[in-house]
């Protein structure tokens, strides 16, 4: 009988190679439990969170919690059903009503996950007879999305515009449907699209744009709609997909539109048809922090200014990071061992991040991905920033 | 100039030797994952520099097919005469 476990001889190496020099696995680590937004118990220890999505601090609202609790005891706790079938209740058609009215658009889908609506929305758009341009430092629900829509699929240079216009030119005779998709916050780097470069390039050349707003909805713009928002180009951005699971701490995901079609892809999307829909203290929470997010606008205006202070301070401290100030700041490593030494040793003193390693990183180098909320205090940050200079002398000299 | 897979081939090999990591001694036989050691994403940024150089996007599904050098200047040629 063949091993069906041969073909991951290499991960199983690379996994052991990877604990064998680690005090603990990386990919393993489990939060006890919150203390609160920003401090977690890890390890038995309160230790400061610097490595979430949680940029608004709403996985820990109150109202938010209310608000699941309500429902969950009025409506029960799973829909255990499709949305074409048993699994739409009236909150799920409130939260997309609610979601569409936010983003200023006539057709909102939602569904079970952030990975599942790229997947949904994408496959669903791009068949096979046209092409899906992606960015290529995409997220890998957006890459697995391609596999599963039969679309031809070309890469364009990270953050490019003109190389999207080269490939797009290349293309001029295709009869396709042709759909660009780029990221606002790109998350592993805390890069920022050039959105309103990349939405004159797509209107040159007469193709659609879907922009995943996962990591700045909540984030950037005036209202906090993302980067289409505040670069002032929202009309030329065909498709938005996001996330709950970031700034609005719960989970699930969307696809907002002004375009009549996106209602056929509910009957055809299959990973929208052919799933669970998601439970609805969770569509509860949602729209509480949805309420959350839009009158309480400073969180934004605190939120730029912690990723000021992390990404300042970071970089004053002699470490590589983007140029980009975004509340996703990556710390460039040259080695694997050094980032598995600095990752580990910022855990002992009480600072979790994420160590992401290649070639899941961009450019073949590790990276310490850090992460800050609005709701971190600057003395949370001093002390994350404090740590990072130990371990840096620590381990870098 | 016509683009030939000889020619194309050649481009890539020398293309590839200006990274010092690579094996000295590849050729248009040498197999891109097991002989140079590329990932995944390797082979994908690889290409993107080759692209530049001709003038032709390569879909990813045609990747999942090239295992050599040559292979990848077949599907150069070939896209670059517009047969695909």
């Amino acid at each position: 009988m063949t091993d069906i476990f041969a073909k991951y001889a290499g991960l199983k190496a690379a996994a052991a190679g990877l604990t064998a020099h680690s005090p603990r696995n990386p990919f393993g680590v489990v939060i006890d439990h919150p203390v609160s937004a920003t401090i977690g118990v890890i390890e038995g220890r309160e230790t400061l969170l610097f490595g979430t999505n949680n940029y608004l601090g709403l996985s820990q609202s109150k109202a938010a919690a209310e608000a699941a609790i309500e429902t969950v005891r009025r409506e029960g706790v799973g829909t255990t059903g499709s949305r074409i079938a048993n699994g739409t209740f009236a909150l799920h058609r409130a939260l997309e009503t609610r979601l569409a009215e936010i983003f200023r658009r006539r057709h909102c889908m939602i569904f079970s996950t952030g990975y599942q609506a790229n997947l949904g929305a994408i496959s669903a758009l791009a068949g096979k007879d046209d092409v899906l341009l992606l960015d290529a430092d995409s997220h890998a629900s957006i890459y697995d999305a391609s596999r599963l829509g039969y679309a031809q699929v070309i890469r364009f240079r990270h953050n490019d515009p003109a190389d999207l216009d080269r490939r797009l030119a290349r293309l001029k005779d295709h009869q396709g449907a042709k759909l660009v998709v780029v990221e606002g916050i790109y998350s592993m780097t805390g890069n920022v699209a050039p959105m309103r470069e990349f939405a004159e390039v797509k209107k040159k050349h007469g193709a659609y744009l879907l922009a995943d707003e996962a990591h700045s909805f909540g984030v950037l713009g005036e209202h906090g709609r993302g980067v289409a928002e505040r670069d002032g180009c929202e009309d030329d951005v065909d498709f938005v997909v996001g996330t709950f699971s970031k700034s609005l701490g719960t989970v699930g995901g969307y696809c907002v539109s002004n375009l009549d079609g996106l209602e056929l892809i509910r009957l055809c999307s299959r990973p929208y048809m052919f799933t669970a829909s998601l439970p609805p203290e969770i569509i509860a929470a949602t729209l509480a922090a949805l309420d959350e997010m839009q009158a309480r606008p400073e969180l934004r205006k605190q939120l730029q200014a912690n990723a000021g202070q992390l990404n300042r301070g970071l970089h004053k401290l002699g470490l590589k990071t983007s140029a980009h100030v975004s509340p996703v700041v990556a710390v460039t490593l040259e080695t694997v061992d050094q980032a598995l030494a600095f990752w580990n040793r910022l855990l002992e003193l009480g600072v979790y991040v994420n160590l992401s390693l290649p070639p899941a990183t961009p450019d073949q180098h590790p990276l310490l991905r850090c992460s800050v909320m609005a709701v971190h205090t600057p003395e949370e940050i001093d002390r994350a920033l404090q740590v990072f200079g130990q371990v840096k002398a620590e381990i870098l000299g | 100039m016509t683009d030939t897979v000889e020619s194309i081939s050649s481009m890539i090999v020398e293309k590839l030797l200006a990274n010092p990591k690579v094996p000295r001694d590849i050729d248009g036989n040498s197999k891109i994952v097991e002989d140079l050691a590329f990932d995944s994403l390797a082979v994908m940024n690889f290409v993107m520099e080759i692209e530049d150089e001709l003038d032709v996007s390569v879909p990813l599904d045609k990747l999942a097919d090239i295992r050599t050098i040559n292979d990848l200047a077949t599907c150069l040629a070939a896209l670059k005469s517009g047969a695909h």
